[in-house]
């Protein structure tokens, strides 16, 4: 039995796995106490809680619970990363290096400091939306500080190549932050493998909670300090002081435990759902095009452009089924997906891509109705398309020529 | 973005999706764009010779669903209209009939500028003809 809309959103957010909320609840309830109350089993109980769910989100990275700093989502994550570094080694210089793909709260927090008087290279990304390793190698100065480059996109799910990224950093000497939101417990990432010094997660992209993050902050070799972006009580080891949230944190705990419990099958199980739309979809229409790396990809990504058709114009048409576009007449700025454009995707094709982010709770038949569906949208939207009616009659004209 | 009843029933039933012949002398077509955005309006009219009336309009757009719809509307519109009254439509009449929030209001722009260039292609048309 089919459930409307069907969701393929993940990317945007996930639903909270049943086992997680499950786990939740009493932190709510009975066990309402702050982690940082002494004096009372309120308090204890709160404490350990948020300690099992830290151990729980350190093994799912491979990092030790102590290197985990609780955080309100991966926004502030990014935000303490790169402003928490920048300001903390302004000393040792004042060059941060990201990509054009980044997320907004890694490229804003970066033009952010720009104001402060830190310099920011931007590098631009190939065709398939890799970072081109030479380049960011000769980006790096002896003033660079941070290298900030995301483990996996939440436009086009293209996965860099973060443990090369990682090496050239600590044989430079700088530091290496990841948003790994989308990647971690989608596929392995691990911040020894990937010499990463911080990693920016999120609860509500892995079937955890909203409202609640993490940032990763290396311990050891090398030790990674920070200047604190929010002050107060000193929790989190003094780099993020404010009263932890206990429910959410549990809750994030109990999620990161289960990706990692089930990953090799879930990611192999995705897969097949997003190669299973991906196939129908080929087979049912011409001209459709994949945006980023086919190999380099999550599992749940298809991220694809429907030539001659306006994203938002589909999106209306398969109001059943609920994803997202790049197009810019979905946008309030009416500005096309920069993503795409940093890709070299053209304004019209740009204009005409829909995000399918696959997982957890998604099923074969919804991905069956789902190729239907757009399928046949897709071809009565063509038939009213002046652009679809003008490239036929050129190609006649190729033909009869 | 949620939409007006009107615009989805003109996204679901448009009114006029297709093609006149172009190089017919009493069809006039008008292929505009709004290069913010990226969209695309072919609208075509028919005039009949005797009366100067539209007697046949048709249109194809890539564009949003209040692109459509703009569209879909405007041919509505012109058949039956002289060639002075169908370029008294203005944007304006588009947006309340189809009650276009303020960010859609270039797309009914559009369809303005569409029916506009339709019928100086087909003004075009006669004193070429002459
Ligand atoms: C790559 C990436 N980074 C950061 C964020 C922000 O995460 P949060 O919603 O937890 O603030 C998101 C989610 O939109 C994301 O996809
Ligand atoms: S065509 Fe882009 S907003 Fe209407």
């Amino acid at each position: 039995m089919l459930r409307f809309p069907i969701y393929m959103d993940n990317h945007a957010t996930t639903p909270v796995d049943p086992r997680v909320l499950e786990l939740m609840l009493p932190y709510f309830t009975d066990r309402f106490g702050n982690a940082a109350s002494r004096n009372h089993s309120y308090g204890w109980q709160a404490e350990e809680a948020v300690d099992v769910a830290r151990k729980q989100v350190a093994e799912l990275i491979g990092a030790t619970a102590k290197e985990i700093v609780f955080t309100s989502g991966a926004t502030e994550s990014d935000n303490l990363a790169i402003k928490g570094a920048a300001r903390m080694y302004r000393e040792k210089g004042n060059h941060l290096i990201t990509v054009v793909t980044e997320h907004k709260a890694v490229i804003d927090t970066c033009k952010h400091l720009e104001k402060e008087g830190f310099d920011v290279t931007y590098l631009p990304v190939k065709r398939d939306g890799l970072v081109d390793l030479d380049r960011l190698r000769a980006a790096i100065t002896d003033r660079t500080i941070l290298i900030s480059i995301m483990a996996a996109n939440n436009e086009v799910g293209v996965l860099q190549p973060i443990a090369e990224i990682g090496k050239m950093a600590r044989e430079r000497g700088v530091l290496f932050h990841t948003d790994a939101v989308q990647a971690a417990g989608k596929v392995p990432f691990d911040v020894n493998a990937s010499s990463v010094d911080m990693a920016s997660l999120s609860a509500h992209k892995m079937y955890g909670p909203k409202g609640v993050g993490a940032l990763y902050v290396r311990r050891r070799n090398p030790r990674v300090l920070l200047t604190p972006i929010i002050d107060g009580g000193g929790h989190e080891r003094g780099m993020r002081s404010g009263t932890l949230n206990v429910p959410g944190i549990v809750g994030f705990g109990k999620a990161a435990a289960i990706c990692r419990e089930e990953l090799a099958t879930e990611s192999a199980r995705v897969t097949g759902l997003r190669n299973r739309l991906s196939d129908g979809l080929r087979r049912e229409l011409d001209e459709i095009y994949i945006n980023g790396s086919v190999e380099h990809r999550l599992p749940g990504n298809l991220n694809v452009s429907f030539a001659y058709v306006e994203g938002e114009s589909l999106l209306m048409g398969i109001n059943d089924i609920a994803v997202s576009s790049g197009s810019a007449c979905t946008s309030a700025t009416l500005e096309p997906s920069y993503v795409l454009k940093a890709l070299g995707t053209s304004d019209e094709l740009a204009h005409s891509s829909i995000r399918f982010g696959l997982g957890r709770f998604n099923t074969e038949e919804e991905v069956d109705f789902v190729v239907q569906k757009v399928s046949a949208v897709v071809k009565r939207l063509r038939e009213m398309s002046p652009l679809y009616e003008l490239a036929k009659e050129h190609e006649e004209v190729k033909i009869r020529g | 973005m949620s939409y007006s009843e009107k615009v989805i029933d003109h996204y679901n039933n448009p009114r006029n999706v297709g093609s006149l012949p172009k190089g017919d002398t009493a069809v006039g077509t008008g292929l505009v764009g709004a290069p913010e955005c990226g969209d695309v309006m072919k609208l075509q009219v028919r005039v009949n010779p005797e009366t100067g009336v539209i007697d046949d309009a048709k249109f194809k757009t890539f564009g949003c669903g209040s692109a459509i719809a703009s569209s879909s509307l405007a041919t509505e519109w012109l058949k039956g209209k002289t060639l002075e009254q169908a370029l008294e439509i203005k944007n304006v009449d588009i947006v309340q009939e189809l009650s276009l929030p303020p960010v859609k209001i270039h797309c009914s722009v559009l369809a303005e500028d569409a029916i506009k260039a339709a019928i100086a292609d087909y003004k075009r048309k006669q004193q070429d003809g002459q």
